[in-house]
């Protein structure tokens, strides 16, 4: 699935087809590579994928967000979890976990519209990383459908270039 | 510093108690070779690293202990790709050991670099490219916990040059030796679970006191879990028939009046029929492969599932199951069979009697069938193989390659003790006979072992034979000459309106007599019935060298029963000697 048809996609947060994924593997050289390469094996699309170490540098985690149903899913973890780099994986329900996602995004930006681009940001709480006589660069990190909002609101200005970095998660605290 | 990382290397190897290398040199795993010569560790000089691999498989089949393989960087391990693939379908515990080029020169495409970890990634359980020398011991250390616990399988240790050389700084190290508590917590992720779930036990003895027609399904899962006996007395105490898959021959002994033999596309029609009749299939450290299931949906359709299996991912990945336990086999069993007993005596199980008597109707009606002339000079394949089995040691290893005469000795030999068939299921592996009879021979010097091949496998790992006759390991070959690659025939034949495309391989080129004789072997060429017995028994008199007796059989021979591809078990073939016996 590409990324314009994911983004039409507005209500709700993850499509029911996707999953979020939370693998603590360990942090070696390596590992990223075992994961991905069983996600292929077993013919798994990736949607996104972002990954850093955890405050324990031993440990990194793994946020992936796959397109599979659900029975698939269960292969999925049962053969992730037979890795031997892999530690815990849960998945996410979108509806329990906090989920971030990082975009920057560069736009057309002649003077007549400008002022509403800046207006926009601001709107969303995003921030002008640089300017350019007629274009801007901006940054967003919030929730993975914000995301979503702005870029479908900037495409008429005309983006010239976006990048965003695939979502993070965790779970939600229990609050009682 | 008091060591370097190739003394490292051997003692540690000598400290699993590895007893037997298999492996070839090469340049960037000489330095190990060094400290070899002065180790009591037995190294067997292969001739390709193929043989390497599927002895150290064989090795593992007939002992239950870890083969272990050492060869050499780039070609050396891309050679040892196979059995390592084939080891890890079939669950064998095997460590190999690859020289890799110096760390400098990694990723620089130096001679014979190649990218190992990354292509042995996805047909080992584990791997790891070691990067300190002072990471050897517990490399080696994990190596063997993690192929030989849990779901057994084949790990690759990639260590490069200069971390063993001793005329190389980086190979300095003080020797160290980890504990295991110290291997358990330098794998946090790894925690195989071995004691089944006792709610879930509960479930697996009540199902099992309810069946009216059950049938166990044994996998090669019981002879990892050393769990034959427990097998016995499960089935004993319950008098539920026993099917043994290819992987499980062995596990149940066919004389057994409980034993149904092989299931599966090739089963005889009790085993296939009995399974897709039964209300309750009793699968322990099986995976319904589909070579069992025949087309998925028309598998087995009334019968309910208790899947035991110490790899959480075969639990639900084919087929469903009912009750499903994670657990190792032989541990679980023996708790099932505590829930039984704890439901009272015989009288708590419904009587499966008239179940029994059904299965052993079918067993009369459709016995495995062939047809010898004792006058015509073509020789089937079948009295060979019957011949074999009567003329040898019941307890003889034999191991097969893969195709028509893999079927054959899994269906005409009597297979009852464990660990006595060796043979590549899931990679289905040609060549694989005579290097996993070299290697077995080697972990039990003390049995006969044969190893059955075919032509086309005969003729992809021969070599390994001038091996055997070089380490004085006396291997056995019954080479089944049929001048075919004869599975492929067979279906060219049934299924490709006899349009024979690249399967004729020729009776006499090459001359296989002169070829064994050649690599030092005592051969001989079997061409009618009444040379069979005589030939096998001059065959098992010879202790010295290995042998090769070259059998002239039928190519037109085909292996029945079969379940044709894409089809139900429902629709099992019994051959033209056996179909419109009214069925």
């Amino acid at each position: 699935m590409t990324l314009q048809s994911m983004t039409s996609r507005r209500a709700g947060s993850v499509p029911p087809r996707y999953h979020v994924l939370s693998v603590l593997v360990e942090n070696r050289a390596g590992v990223l590579a075992r994961v991905s390469a069983l996600f292929a094996r077993r013919g798994y699309n990736i949607y996104s994928l972002a990954v850093a170490p955890t405050d324990d540098e031993r440990f990194s985690r793994i946020t992936v967000v796959v397109d599979v149903e659900q029975a698939p899913l269960e292969q999925v973890v049962k053969q992730l979890n037979k890795l031997i780099h892999v530690i815990k994986i849960s998945e996410l329900d979108p509806r329990d976990s906090v989920e971030r996602e990082l975009m920057l995004v560069t736009v057309k930006a002649p003077a007549e519209v400008r002022g509403q681009i800046i207006e926009l940001i601001g709107v969303f709480e995003g921030r002008i990383i640089d300017v350019g006589h007629d274009e801007l660069a901006l940054s967003l990190d919030a929730h993975p459908d914000r995301l979503d909002d702005l870029e479908d609101l900037l495409r008429p200005f005309g983006i010239i270039d976006l990048q965003r970095t695939g979502r993070v998660a965790l779970p939600k605290l229990e609050r009682s | 510093m008091n060591t370097n990382g190739g003394q490292a290397l051997i003692k540690s190897l000598e400290l699993e108690g590895v007893e037997v290398i298999f492996g070839l040199p090469g340049g960037a795993i000489l330095p190990v070779y060094d400290p070899i010569l002065d180790s009591p560790i037995r190294h067997v000089l292969v001739r390709h690293e193929q043989g390497a691999g599927h002895m150290a498989e064989g090795f593992a089949h007939a002992t239950g202990r870890p083969g272990v393989a050492m060869v050499t960087s780039g070609p050396g391990a891309t050679n040892i790709v196979t059995p390592l693939a084939d080891a890890y379908m079939d669950s064998i515990p095997m460590v190999v050991i690859t020289g890799q080029v110096p760390l400098p020169s990694i990723g620089t495409d130096a001679f014979q670099e190649c990218d190992t970890v990354g292509i042995t990634r996805g047909v080992t359980k584990h791997n790891e490219l070691v990067t300190r020398a002072e990471d050897i011991p517990m490399a080696i250390r994990q190596a063997f916990h993690i192929a030989t616990t849990g779901r057994p399988g084949p790990v690759l240790v990639d260590i490069p040059k200069d971390i063993v050389d001793p005329m190389n700084p980086a190979s300095a190290m003080n020797w160290n030796w980890p504990t295991d508590a110290e291997v358990s917590s330098s794998l946090p992720g790894y925690k195989p679970t071995s004691k089944g779930h006792p709610k879930k036990i509960k479930e697996a003895a009540a199902l099992i006191a309810t069946a009216r027609q059950p049938v166990i399904y044994a996998g090669g899962g019981i002879l990892k879990a050393r769990a034959a006996e427990v097998l016995r007395s499960l089935a004993e105490l319950t008098g539920i028939p026993v099917v043994t898959t290819l992987m499980a021959r062995g596990a149940f002994p066919d004389d057994h009046e409980l034993c149904l033999g092989m299931p599966g596309m090739h089963g005889n029609y009790t085993a296939v029929t009995a399974m897709q009749k039964a209300d309750l299939l009793i699968a322990l450290g099986s995976r319904f492969d589909d070579r069992v299931t025949g087309k998925l949906d028309g598998f087995a359709p009334g019968a309910k599932i208790i899947h035991v299996d110490i790899d959480p991912a075969e639990l639900g990945k084919v087929r469903r199951p009912d009750v499903p336990i994670v657990g190792d086999c032989r541990l679980v069993i023996e708790e099932i069979i505590k829930a039984l007993n704890a439901l009272g005596g015989a009288e708590s199980r419904l009587d499966i009697t008239p179940w029994r008597q059904q299965v052993s109707a079918w067993q009369e009606q459709y016995p495995l069938v062939y047809e010898q002339s004792q006058d015509s000079g073509l020789l089937k394949p079948q009295y060979v193989l019957e011949q074999l089995r009567d003329r040898s040691p019941e307890d003889t290893i034999v191991t097969s390659g893969v195709g028509q005469h893999q079927m054959w000795t899994s269906q005409y030999w009597r297979f009852n003790h464990p660990y006595t068939w060796v043979n590549s299921g899931g990679l289905g592996t040609m060549g694989f006979s005579i290097p996993a009879a070299i290697g077995a021979k080697v972990g039990r010097p003390d049995r006969t072992v044969w190893a059955v091949d075919g032509d086309g496998c005969f003729q992809m790992t021969a070599q390994e034979l001038v091996t055997a006759a070089t380490e004085r390991i006396p291997v056995k070959v019954a080479l089944l000459n049929n001048a075919y690659l004869g599975m492929v025939r067979q279906w060219q034949e049934m299924f490709y309106e006899e349009r024979y495309s690249e399967v004729y391989l020729s009776p006499d080129l090459p001359d296989y007599v002169k070829w064994a004789e050649a690599m030092g072997c005592v051969a001989l060429r079997v061409e009618s019935p009444d040379e069979v017995g005589p030939a096998i028994d001059k065959a098992n008199e010879i202790n010295d060298r290995p042998v090769v007796l070259e059998f002239r059989t039928d190519a037109s021979e085909k292996v029945f029963p079969m379940v044709s591809p894409g089809t139900s078990n429902d629709q099992i073939d019994l051959g033209p000697l056996q179909n419109g016996l009214g069925r």
